[in-house]
């Protein structure tokens, strides 16, 4: 089998969620390798070696912490040079996809970006990508090597496969030439009470909550139902509520037992993240929305009177 | 005066987001219906007039495309940029983003800026890939995300928008920008804007003359099926019993 590369990109030292489900799909794959850069890297080998690395290449240069994608770059680079791999994995964040461009463009090979599946095709691979507002699915083939392929999170389920890696020291010299975009500061504002993506129940608003000023609303219902509240990029866009909120092709993969999506439409960016709940519920003033064609219950009417009748509706169930 | 500070801002057109998309015969989505200057530029052209207001210099656009893409970037100079550069050739026709990233990246690099201003993805396609095989290809550094930008001199300060915050970058330009919609609130083209857009600069450029090869296609569509779709449920309008409704699929839902 062809070897697997997995980019476990580490966040303040704790590897990434994301990168363990990469390993569960990469060792159907081949046989698969990790590569962990900055502070802890060393410390995750173990962990991801339990996921099912066999090697798991590691470098603690602090520049892997402080400057972005440029320094993970020359190392997946140098790396390559040693040996490349058939297929290099990493998943759809910020972080991972501003190191993943790059080295394409270095080696000069493309990518495929978020994708939901990749499966060995023809000595080759093909990747499993959302299109046309996501009522399609499009199969996507790399035609060069390695083949660098851009995975969603929760495509795949994490799971330990007992092994222990091999860890291996990777050696590359990070340059003051690649020492340019440098992280000064990190600042912390979200002080979710449930979080997003373990809630059990999530309500989102979109345009058609009329204003940041009613987000209060879904507030009171996440609150009497114990969820977390959610946004579309519309209204993340427009400022009325943090990025941290946002679920969506960009932004945040949920897959709550019922899932309440007020005023949003349904475009394909925010479908992508949400469409694996268990129920979804869709209140909406358009009953030709495309959300509506998913929706469990569709309930055409005015969000700012329906979310109120509800929450009371709730609260006088529980008591 | 000399330009203070030279931005250039790559623009792509799209298909209308509130528009309903269709397929061509090569099953690319179809750019022949209503499309409009991707609403993320939008905001990273009134990002760089911003900063132009304030430290004085010159936006340029960019943009790759068919030769009606000239509409989003004539948009774009309506609102106040400079003048623009259309790369455009029959071969670029399906273009991957490694191409169109090389492609852009030729044309830019004629220009030598210090800023490059991207959105940070797409609206149609949002993927977020040619940003950063830009930069690399220009050899300049990356800062992504961006939800407010300072400019002092030649440094560069950006806030980068992150899952619960934000973090603070530091660069020196010239520098590679994606920004995010939530920068600028874009200004609306003025009357005047638009008439003086007619008589601005657009550039065409071909394949040739920016000494680029269309190469091998590093990514092909093989096939597309029908996504999983979920069946629709039950629409009611809003009265007296929708409340009962909803609190009836929470129960079974076992979250009440």
């Amino acid at each position: 089998m062809g070897k697997i590369w997995v980019y476990a990109e580490l966040n303040q030292g704790k590897v990434n969620p994301t990168a363990l489900e990469l390993l569960a799909k990469a060792r159907e794959l081949g046989d698969v390798e990790a590569i962990a850069l900055g502070t802890g890297a060393r410390a995750a080998a173990a962990t991801l070696g339990l996921h099912g690395a066999k090697v798991v290449h590691v470098n603690e240069d602090k520049a892997f912490d402080d400057y972005l994608a440029e320094p993970a770059t020359d190392a997946l680079a140098a790396l390559h040079k040693q040996g490349a791999p058939e297929l290099i994995l990493f998943g759809f964040t910020p972080d991972s996809r501003d190191v993943a461009g790059r080295l394409a463009a270095r080696l000069e090979v493309g990518l495929i970006s978020n994708a939901a599946d990749v499966v060995a095709a023809d000595g080759g691979f093909v990747a499993k990508v959302p299109y046309f507002g996501g009522a399609k699915i499009a199969s996507m083939k790399a035609n060069k090597k390695p083949a660098i392929v851009l995975v969603r999170p929760k495509s795949f389920e994490a799971s330990e496969a007992g092994g222990t890696a091999e860890v291996k020291d990777l050696s590359v010299t990070i340059d003051a030439g690649s020492k340019r975009s440098h992280i000064v500061e990190r600042v912390v504002e979200a002080s979710e009470k449930v979080k997003l993506e373990d809630a059990k129940v999530v309500i989102s608003g979109g345009r058609g909550m009329g204003g940041p000023d009613n987000f209060p609303l879904l507030e009171d219902l996440a609150g009497a139902l114990g969820g977390a509240v959610g946004a579309s990029r519309a209204v993340v866009d427009a400022g009325w509520v943090p990025y941290s909120m946002q679920v969506g092709q960009t932004g945040k993969s949920v897959r709550p037992g019922v899932y309440i999506a007020v005023g949003i439409s349904g475009a394909m960016q925010h479908t992508v993240g949400m469409k694996a709940s268990k129920v979804i519920i869709a209140i909406n003033k358009d009953a030709e929305a495309p959300i509506m064609k998913m929706a469990d219950l569709g309930v055409v009417g005015d969000a700012l009177k329906i979310v109120p009748a509800l929450t009371a509706a709730v609260k006088a169930k529980k008591r | 005066m000399t330009s203070i500070l030279k931005i250039v801002v790559t623009v792509k057109q799209v298909p209308d987001p509130n528009s309903n998309l269709s397929l061509e015969a090569d099953n690319t989505i179809s750019r022949e219906k209503e499309v409009v200057l991707d609403p993320g530029d939008e905001c990273g052209v009134e990002e760089a007039l911003q900063l132009k207001e304030a430290h004085g210099g010159e936006v340029i656009l960019v943009s790759m495309g068919p030769e009606r893409a000239k509409d989003a970037i004539r948009k774009g100079l309506s609102m106040g940029a400079d003048r623009g550069i259309l790369v455009t050739d029959a071969q670029l026709a399906g273009a991957d983003a490694l191409l169109t990233a090389r492609a852009l990246a030729a044309a830019i690099k004629a220009e030598n800026p210090d800023l490059v201003i991207c959105g940070t993805e797409s609206y149609d396609g949002s993927t977020g890939m040619v940003p950063p095989m830009l930069a690399e290809l220009l050899g300049l550094p990356q800062l992504t995300v961006a939800k407010k930008v300072e400019v002092d001199g030649s440094n560069l300060k950006i806030h980068r928008q992150t899952a619960d915050g934000y973090e603070v970058l530091e660069a020196s330009t010239p520098a590679l920008i994606t920004v995010t919609a939530g920068i600028a609130e874009p200004r609306y083209a003025s009357l005047k804007g638009i008439m003086a857009a007619r008589s601005k600069e657009i550039k065409q450029l071909g394949m040739g003359e920016l000494g680029i090869e269309r190469g091998e296609v590093a990514e092909t569509i093989e096939g597309l099926t029908d996504a999983e779709t979920r069946k629709a449920g039950a629409v009611i309008e809003f009265d007296g019993t929708s409340i009962d409704r909803i609190i009836q699929v929470l129960a079974e839902a076992k979250v009440i």
